[in-house]
């Protein structure tokens, strides 16, 4: 599964590690992040991130 | 034809604002005495928009100020060389207090560069016009030399804008950062050892808490980048620049970052006819053990930056607000609303308040409360119209509980 980054702030979405305090589980795929998903450091959506290089 | 900006009467007096940080690197900015209202951030004593002039085989420029005061900056530069030999603007910081006089600026500049990272350039393109701005594009590590001085990058996003940037320069040890270390503090000094260390500590917790308190993990980062570099002298782009205790303001920042608090608590409430008021004096009775500091805000009386500042190192803060049209106050929501986006972290607290028939003051308070994540200590303490003699027990007993949590915490 890939890391994505946030092109604002660099905040990096690692699926391994999901987001639990915001309920998203361990082992969430970046694709299967809901639409209404924001970056936990600098509020943008989903199409404000990357793959990591 | 270049216009002269240097008017002959007042050059001397120039001369003698324009101080010198090191050899011929000299503070050309604007001093905002009249600003009070800072998009919203009360500024009691004003601000400086910092700009910088370093004069080499190169020269450049590091950072502009708010437009309308372009022409304020141009003749400082004036009373120290021609304008046709800057071959730098370094833009930091996308920020109108700092690029809103940029136009102005590369329009006067006949023989600039702006130089500034990609996420800059992004920004400014879309706050106006850049045709015919001769550019360059810089990343964290990259350098220009301006012969025996070099200036040296490092992005630093989200301290305080994605494309905020510090720019170093190494054989001064000197590093030109931005927002960061700022303050608003207006001042005919421009170093932060010419007035007492108190009074600028304090300025710099009020410009952290209310501009970059949702940035702790970024600026945590950069501190840790900070570690690696040799510095003497941080000029930042609002208020006094440090030459002395920069490892107190690091260990200062440190904490901030790490929302570490301190033995302190915070009773702010807004009430209509005094029934949350007095409840708030009860808390705050209860709250009252020696080794803690305990500070009751009414909201009204106070500001958002104020209430925000003093959160800032809180350990616990009981918030009260009266019931009103089923909800909280208007203004206790602005401060939850504000507090909120500031992202403050770890905190515990309880809510209170007074209500009528219908119901909704404290539990609304209580649910923001919760939004940010805080540990709630006990259920909305709530009194029907004015509080009995049992309500206040209740509620210095609830006072004791937060102060023995910042206690525990601190």
């Amino acid at each position: 599964m890939k890391k994505y980054i946030c092109n604002v702030c660099e905040w990096v979405y690692d699926p391994e590690v999901g987001l639990p305090e915001e309920g998203i589980e361990p082992g969430t795929p970046f694709e299967d992040l809901p639409d209404d998903f924001v970056c936990p450091e600098c509020g943008v959506g989903k199409d404000e991130f990357s793959p990591e290089e | 034809m270049v216009q002269s900006y240097a008017l002959s009467g007042q050059k001397e007096l120039n001369k003698s604002m324009n101080t010198e940080l090191r050899k011929n690197i000299t503070w050309v900015g604007y001093i905002d005495w009249t600003v009070r209202d800072f998009h919203g951030y009360t500024a009691e004593r004003g601000t400086t928009y910092n700009a910088y002039l370093i004069q080499d085989d190169k020269t450049a420029l590091v950072d502009t100020v708010k437009a309308p005061f372009g022409h304020r900056l141009l003749q400082n530069i004036s009373n120290l060389t021609s304008l046709n030999s800057i071959d730098y603007v370094v833009c930091n910081h996308a920020e109108p207090d700092h690029a809103g006089a940029l136009p102005e600026i590369m329009a006067a500049l006949p023989n600039a560069t702006l130089v500034l990272d990609q996420k800059c350039m992004d920004a400014l393109s879309e706050h106006g016009d850049m045709s015919g701005w001769r550019t360059k594009i810089v990343k964290t590590g990259d350098t220009v030399t301006l012969g025996n001085r070099t200036l040296r990058f490092i992005e630093t996003p989200m301290v305080h804008w994605p494309e905020s940037m510090f720019t170093l320069v190494p054989e001064e040890k000197l590093l030109f950062s931005m927002d960061a270390f700022g303050q608003h503090y207006a001042s005919t000094q421009r170093f932060a050892d010419e007035i007492s260390l108190g009074t600028v500590m304090n300025e710099t917790r009020a410009y952290y808490a209310n501009i970059l308190m949702p940035y702790g993990k970024q600026i945590a980062k950069v501190l840790k980048q900070m570690d690696t570099i040799d510095i003497e002298m941080i000029a930042p782009s609002h208020g006094l620049i440090w030459r002395t205790h920069i490892a107190e303001l690091l260990e200062a920042y440190g904490n901030w970052a790490a929302h570490q608090p301190k033995r302190k608590i915070l009773v702010i409430y807004d009430t209509m006819w005094e029934s949350t008021g007095e409840m708030a004096r009860a808390i705050l009775e209860g709250a009252s053990l020696n080794d803690v500091d305990a500070q009751l805000i009414h909201v009204r009386s106070s500001n958002l930056t104020h209430i925000a500042t003093e959160s800032l190192e809180a350990a616990a803060i009981a918030f009260g607000s009266s019931t009103l049209n089923n909800g909280m106050m208007p203004m206790a929501a602005a401060v939850m609303t504000y507090l909120k986006g500031l992202r403050p972290q770890g905190k515990a607290g309880f809510s209170f308040g007074s209500f009528g028939w219908g119901r909704g003051g404290p539990e609304a308070v209580h649910d923001f409360m919760e939004s940010m994540k805080w540990e709630m200590l006990r259920e909305p303490l709530k009194s029907k119209y004015r509080p009995s003699s049992e309500i206040l027990d209740e509620c210095r007993n609830a006072g004791r509980m937060l102060a023995e949590k910042a206690k525990e915490m601190a």
